[in-house]
């Protein structure tokens, strides 16, 4: 295998070497948490000295229920909330949007923005992601929290992409966020909760909130990674501009250009060029990119996050996800720019 | 430290370590369809054929999930929600663990008749009380293979004959038997590898072909839309690599269980065995002494790994509902010690701990 450019950090980024080394650690420290014995309580000592460390991390004085990723944490907080009523972005994950049914999902404008209605019934929980999976674009959580909150509802904030690359949103009171997005191992992540009371319990683990044996060394490279050196999304930021730029100059169209966007994630349209033909072609040159999220990789459904940003089939399916991370160097930038106005302009 | 807490959860295999520590390089999300992600797809594969080589089914399905309590709740909720309208009955032994008890009690909400079958002072189910119980009325049978505080092996085949007969799926929680004794011919099997020597965090559902269970979480789809989330390359790998071994070891293994049951019952001469003598694992014993009081001997034998009961109850305070099931008073649940040893445990080891632990009782009794 050629040496490989990977440009999908936000489907999952390599693990960060001090996750590496804590994980390496918690395996040789493999008891029990639950085991009362001296081996058991030093494994339940490290998975609360890694919880604090992570609330610390994200600035979170609530609690923190391990999970098994965000999927889980986002079924936990819908699936087990006292609120009466969901309402979700449009643009959400599949694993928020699962839970709402169509009619209950907000519409968002053509930057992705998403538009609260003009009532909301107290004890209505309503779901929104801080950054998009496929866009980059930000949701303006402080100006969404205090109509919410105003009305008496809650606010569920999916922080999969968000969290440990910008402040997670203070504002709201239930948070989902993942740590194989930000460095950490795949198979862990974490529902922040604001009250307890918000939540049924249903016995067992994490304070009867998530039943199973927590998985220690994973909790251990969670926090690592989240206490890891972020200087280069100031790189990325710079990276991003040039990217966009780039695609411009060579008749592309960078998705929700004017919203402010977190810097590790574009979605830039190929006109004339399906993004299954663009993902094949890329892949051949030894780039590796995505339309779109990676679990809908495969599906070639069109985008439900660019038709709610009123954006045609035809334009979406030639739509594709670059999202940069923390071993992005700028060669590879350089690299991607020259394969991507090849391809753009025919030549390739 | 000695570790005699196996039921609780095993130690990491070197070979598992080494798995996993290689797995840490690469990365990529299975579900991506480019190079990298097919080939972190490629790895979940491989380890899922090793899981499935191990429990002897490659037939069926095998999902991975992030341990067996997930595993078990999807299982029994989806044999529940599948099942026809006049099947409301789900029925469960006594002894069970919490997640398979907690959850079939969870499904009263829904409409469902939970039925907990008592069992004997062996901890052994009645197969004439089962056969009375068990019938079209029934949506599911899960039934634990080795019982996590006592190691008694249910007759899996009988109950499973049963439930058959009136056309009930069985699931089998094999946690504690998976790498031991045979798979059951259970309709589903829920296990994890955190007690096969392998990492916690990944555990497994095999379900038989032809069988659909609805979607239990929801999210990107993963896992043929079972089970959504980003599955673990590293962790399914180290699953992997735990199953071979333990089967590739599996007769060298339980030669030294046996080794270390033999010597185990010389050195625990003056103590009494909870549960059947005859159908049991032998690389757990749980044991008695009238009088004593067993969390005061954890403190006392500091040296030495064992526990009460099941660790995820540890610390609750309250007494086994295991021990409880199989007809102990409060008195003597609480003079009861859990010990669990295998591949990794001397013989020296349990005899050192033999004789902390003697010492321990012999004193608190000439203390009372």
């Amino acid at each position: 295998m050629t040496s490989r450019i990977y440009l999908d950090h936000a489907a999952t980024t390599p693990l960060l070497p001090a996750a590496r080394e804590a994980m390496l650690e918690g395996f040789a420290a493999w008891a029990n948490p639950s085991s009362p014995h001296t081996v058991g309580r030093q494994a339940r000592a490290r998975i609360e000295e890694a919880r604090r460390r992570i609330a610390r991390a994200l600035d979170w004085d609530g609690t923190v229920i391990f999970t098994g990723g965000a999927s889980e944490a986002i079924a936990l907080a819908l699936g087990a909330s006292q609120a009466r009523d969901v309402l979700a972005g449009a643009t959400e994950h599949d694993a928020v949007l699962r839970h709402v049914a169509p009619a209950q999902r907000l519409p968002v404008d053509a930057d992705g923005m998403v538009q609260l209605p003009d009532a909301l019934a107290p004890g209505t929980l309503v779901a929104i992601q801080q950054v998009n999976s496929e866009t980059g674009v930000i949701q303006p959580f402080d100006a969404l929290a205090e109509p919410v909150h105003a009305a008496g509802a809650l606010l569920f904030a999916d922080c999969s992409q968000s969290a440990g690359k910008m402040p997670l949103p203070g504002a709201a009171d239930l948070i989902a966020v993942s740590a194989h997005k930000l460095g950490g191992p795949i198979g862990i992540g974490a529902l922040l909760v604001r009250d307890l009371a918000l939540l049924r319990p249903i016995g067992g683990q994490e304070q009867g909130y998530r039943p199973g044996t927590e998985a220690m060394p994973l909790a251990l490279g969670f926090a690592a990674a989240l206490e890891a050196d972020r200087g280069w999304l100031a790189d990325v930021a710079d990276w991003r501009a040039r990217l966009d730029a780039a695609v411009r100059a060579a008749g592309g169209e960078v998705v929700a250009e004017t919203a402010p966007r977190l810097p590790t994630i574009a979605g830039y349209r190929m006109p004339g060029l399906s993004a299954q033909a663009q993902l094949i072609r890329f892949d051949m040159a030894g780039f590796a990119v995505s339309a779109g999220s990676a679990c809908a990789s495969g599906s070639l459904k069109p985008s439900h996050v660019l038709a709610a940003m009123g954006w045609s089939d035809a334009a979406s399916g030639e739509v594709l996800r670059v999202s940069l991370g923390h071993d992005t160097r700028a060669a590879d930038i350089d690299a991607f720019i020259t394969q991507w106005q090849a391809m753009a302009t025919g030549t390739q | 430290m000695i570790y005699l807490d196996y039921q609780a959860t095993t130690a990491l295999a070197p070979e598992v370590a080494d798995a996993m520590t290689s797995a840490m390089a690469h990365y990529g999300n299975p579900n991506s369809a480019h190079r990298i992600g097919r080939t972190a797809a490629a790895d979940v594969e491989l380890a899922r054929d090793r899981v499935r080589a191990a429990l002897g089914r490659m037939d069926g399905r095998l999902i991975f999930t992030s341990g067996a309590t997930e595993a078990l709740n999807i299982a029994i909720h989806g044999a529940a929600r599948t099942a026809p309208p006049s099947r409301r009955r789900v029925v469960t032994l006594a002894s069970e663990h919490h997640a398979v008890l907690d959850t079939v009690m969870a499904l009263r909400h829904e409409g469902f008749e939970p039925v907990i079958l008592p069992v004997g002072p062996d901890g052994l189910v009645d197969l004439d009380i089962a056969e009375a119980a068990i019938d079209e009325r029934a949506a599911l049978l899960a039934v634990m293979q080795v019982n996590n505080e006592i190691g008694v092996v249910q007759p899996l085949e009988q109950l499973i004959a049963i439930a058959r007969a009136s056309s009930v799926p069985v699931l089998c929680d094999a946690v504690q038997g998976f790498g031991k004794l045979a798979t059951p011919d259970a309709d589903m099997v829920a296990i994890t590898a955190h007690k096969i020597h392998g990492p916690k965090g990944v555990g497994a559902l095999w379900m038989r072909a032809g069988l659909d269970l609805p979607q239990f979480m929801h999210g990107g789809g993963q896992e043929e839309g079972i089970r959504p989330g980003t599955l673990s390359p590293m962790l399914c790998a180290g699953f992997g690599v735990a199953a071979e071994l333990a089967a590739e070891r599996r007769g060298t293994d339980m030669a030294h269980v046996e080794a270390l049951w033999k010597r185990a019952l010389e050195l625990f001469a003056g103590w009494r065995i909870n549960g059947s003598l005859s159908g049991r694992y032998h690389g757990n014993l749980n044991l008695r002494r009238p009088g004593l009081d067993a969390a005061r001997l954890l403190s006392q034998v500091r040296g030495v790994a064992l526990s009460l009961g099941s660790a995820c109850s540890s610390g609750t305070g309250r007494p086994s509902h295991v021990l409880r099931a199989i007809g102990l008073s409060d008195a003597e649940a609480r003079g009861s010690l859990r010990l669990g040893f295998g591949r990794y445990t001397a013989l020296a080891e349990l005899e050192e701990a033999a004789a902390l632990i003697n010492e321990a009782a012999a004193t608190q009794k000439a203390a009372a």
